[in-house]
């Protein structure tokens, strides 16, 4: 640690202002409050002494992804061995597993620090760690056997149309993840739908569609059991397939503060509601499907708890929370059942939401506003 | 009773005027910085459409479509003035806009002067003219069809304008790259929120 200490103290005058590499300043100062927590001390203004700041924030975050992350390596090695129809072992399907999940997670990585490291260089502002998220949210949003310039390429659109144009972590519009997931959905629409990529080096023969793909033809009896679509064991997503480990990373986001219950419980509320609205409507197969299924299914789970969650995107206000849930979940469960071109609506009910959170902001303001004029009218006639 | 709310959700949502067929831009572009102006400018689209398409259709109808005027002889069963269309269309589209500019001139000052040029340009407002011409291209079976459509293509501008001129206030304080502030970057969110709409491409109803 001191030799570490040391040699960043030794380099430090280099990158501040007149040094050498004055134009790296804002490189090494990621590197150093990577390592270090940081000794700034604000001079003005209001002072909060807290031990939490956006780095831990994030890290929370990166570390509530890793059961889906780890369960989604052995899965995709699982699916392929099961599609062969070999013998399995955990051993080996885990590393066959990260050898396919791996790749994806450094490219996505890469790509997006690249650019990142870049504009703030550029900008002259510093790294932000929301990256570090996200960066770890792409890969999970893809199916395994995505090719990895398409990774890059998806991941290249998020970071800069997504985000970077708006002014980088904090201000942008929609999850980063999600346009990334978004752009790949509508700009390879063959690769992405269908039976193709949703099992690594799979037989030929065995067809590898998602249960959400199979409800697309209407083929019920296909779907796999109940028990096995919240294990996970089932082609999807590398993170999408296990609700067990998604609920295992919820209760570390709602523990640490840093997922909003609220907005969980409500998306959760709307989809469940829309379901069973379904249910009692029951004009086809698709609306006969049990509402608790659609929460097990595909990316509901993931996206109610990783995705909707995003802080920079969702609602701000404590009520708006509530309409912005609701709204996503019955959306979500709307899109799967009505419409024949996406099977998964998750995706788009989040989207769709994030672009009118602000609105929703705006009128629970606006709301609140006029409540307390009232009140403050009637305390001056009283 | 089904075939009207069809009509209706569809033009709202699937048939977006701004994200499905981006009609109507300048003004969506130009009015949408405050949410306050741009719920004013989204209820004026919404009254023009509501009114003007149910008219232009009374008027393709019995005047314009082809063999419309057998009303008035059964020689004209072959007469199509069709080709006045536009000029009709329009016409009857500015004398709308011209009430709706008396009205919110007498009753909300306010409005009237913040919406400025806008208010009068709604005439020229492609999403407006769009609307009567989609009517007559989608043959709509009745005054009601006509108008459930008028409607709704105004809702849907409505929600359009209203979504970004909140995104827009949020970005207020963005630190957005000096290049691209103002139209540039209101260009990029519209495309954003194209993306989002894509959900309900493809839904048949």
């Amino acid at each position: 640690m001191k030799v570490l200490r040391d040699f960043l103290d030794k380099q430090k005058p280099h990158f501040v202002k007149g040094g050498k590499f004055e134009k790296l300043h804002s490189t090494f100062d990621a590197f150093e409050t990577f390592l270090f927590v940081p000794n700034k001390v604000t001079t003005s203004g209001a002072h909060i002494r807290d031990a939490i700041d956006m780095k831990r924030t994030m890290i929370i975050v990166v570390l509530a992804l890793l059961p889906p992350l780890i369960f989604g390596i052995w899965n995709v090695g699982y699916q392929h061995f099961l599609s062969l129809g070999m013998p399995y072992d955990f051993w080996p399907m885990f590393s066959f597993g990260l050898i396919k999940v791996l790749p994806i997670v450094i490219v996505s990585y890469v790509v997006g620090l690249a650019i990142e490291f870049a504009f703030a260089q550029s900008r002259h502002h510093e790294v932000n760690e929301g990256f570090l998220v996200s960066g770890m949210l792409i890969p999970l949003v893809m199916p395994p056997d995505v090719p990895l310039w398409m990774v890059a390429v998806a991941t290249a659109f998020a970071v800069i149309i997504g985000k970077e144009v708006f002014g980088g972590t904090g201000m942008n519009i929609l999850n980063p993840a999600l346009t990334a997931r978004a752009f790949l959905f509508f700009a390879y629409p063959s690769e992405m739908s269908g039976d193709k990529v949703w099992i690594a080096e799979k037989a030929d023969a065995y067809s590898g569609a998602t249960p959400l793909g199979h409800l697309l033809v209407l083929d019920v009896d296909k779907l796999p059991s109940d028990w096995s679509m919240f294990l996970g064991t089932i082609p999807g997503s590398i993170g999408e397939t296990s609700t067990l480990a998604i609920i295992l990373g919820a209760i570390v986001l709602i523990a640490t503060g840093i997922g909003s219950a609220r907005i969980m419980l409500s998306v959760i509320a709307g989809g469940l509601g829309m379901g069973l609205l379904f249910n009692l409507w029951g004009a086809n197969a698709y609306m006969n499907i049990p509402a608790y299924q659609h929460l097990i299914m595909g990316g509901f789970a993931f996206g109610t708890v990783y995705m909707a969650t995003d802080p920079v995107s969702a609602s701000q206000t404590a009520k708006g929370k509530i309409y912005y849930g609701v709204l996503i979940g019955m959306i979500a469960v709307l899109i799967r059942v009505f419409n024949p071109a996406y099977p998964e609506g998750m995706m788009l009910a989040i989207l769709l939401m994030n672009v009118f959170a602000p609105l929703i902001d705006h009128y629970v303001l606006q709301g609140n506003i006029q409540k307390r004029l009232k009140r403050a009218k009637l305390a001056v006639k009283a | 009773m089904q075939e009207l709310f069809n009509i209706f959700v569809k033009s709202i949502f699937v048939d977006n005027m701004v994200f499905a067929y981006f009609l109507g831009m300048c003004s969506y572009l130009a009015v949408s910085k405050t949410v306050q102006t741009s719920v004013g400018l989204g209820i004026a689209v919404i009254f023009v459409l509501g009114i003007t398409v149910p008219v232009d259709y009374l008027l393709n109808e019995y005047i314009l479509r082809p063999g419309a005027l057998v009303w008035l002889d059964k020689s004209f069963s072959d007469v199509d003035l069709s080709f006045l269309s536009f000029i009709l269309f329009i016409a009857i589209i500015a004398s709308m806009v011209q009430l709706v500019e008396m009205v919110i001139e007498k009753f909300s000052p306010a409005l009237y002067s913040s919406l400025g040029i806008f208010l009068p340009l709604i005439a020229v407002n492609c999403a407006i003219l769009g609307g009567s011409l989609f009517m007559q291209e989608r043959e709509y079976q009745s005054i009601a069809q006509a108008t459930s459509f008028g409607l709704g293509s105004g809702i849907g501008w409505f929600l359009a304008i209203v979504g970004i001129a909140a995104i827009r206030e949020k970005i207020r304080y963005s630190n957005v790259p000096g290049p691209l502030r103002g139209l540039g970057i209101t260009f990029i969110i519209t495309g954003l929120m194209g993306i989002a709409f894509m959900s309900f491409l493809g839904i048949k109803l």
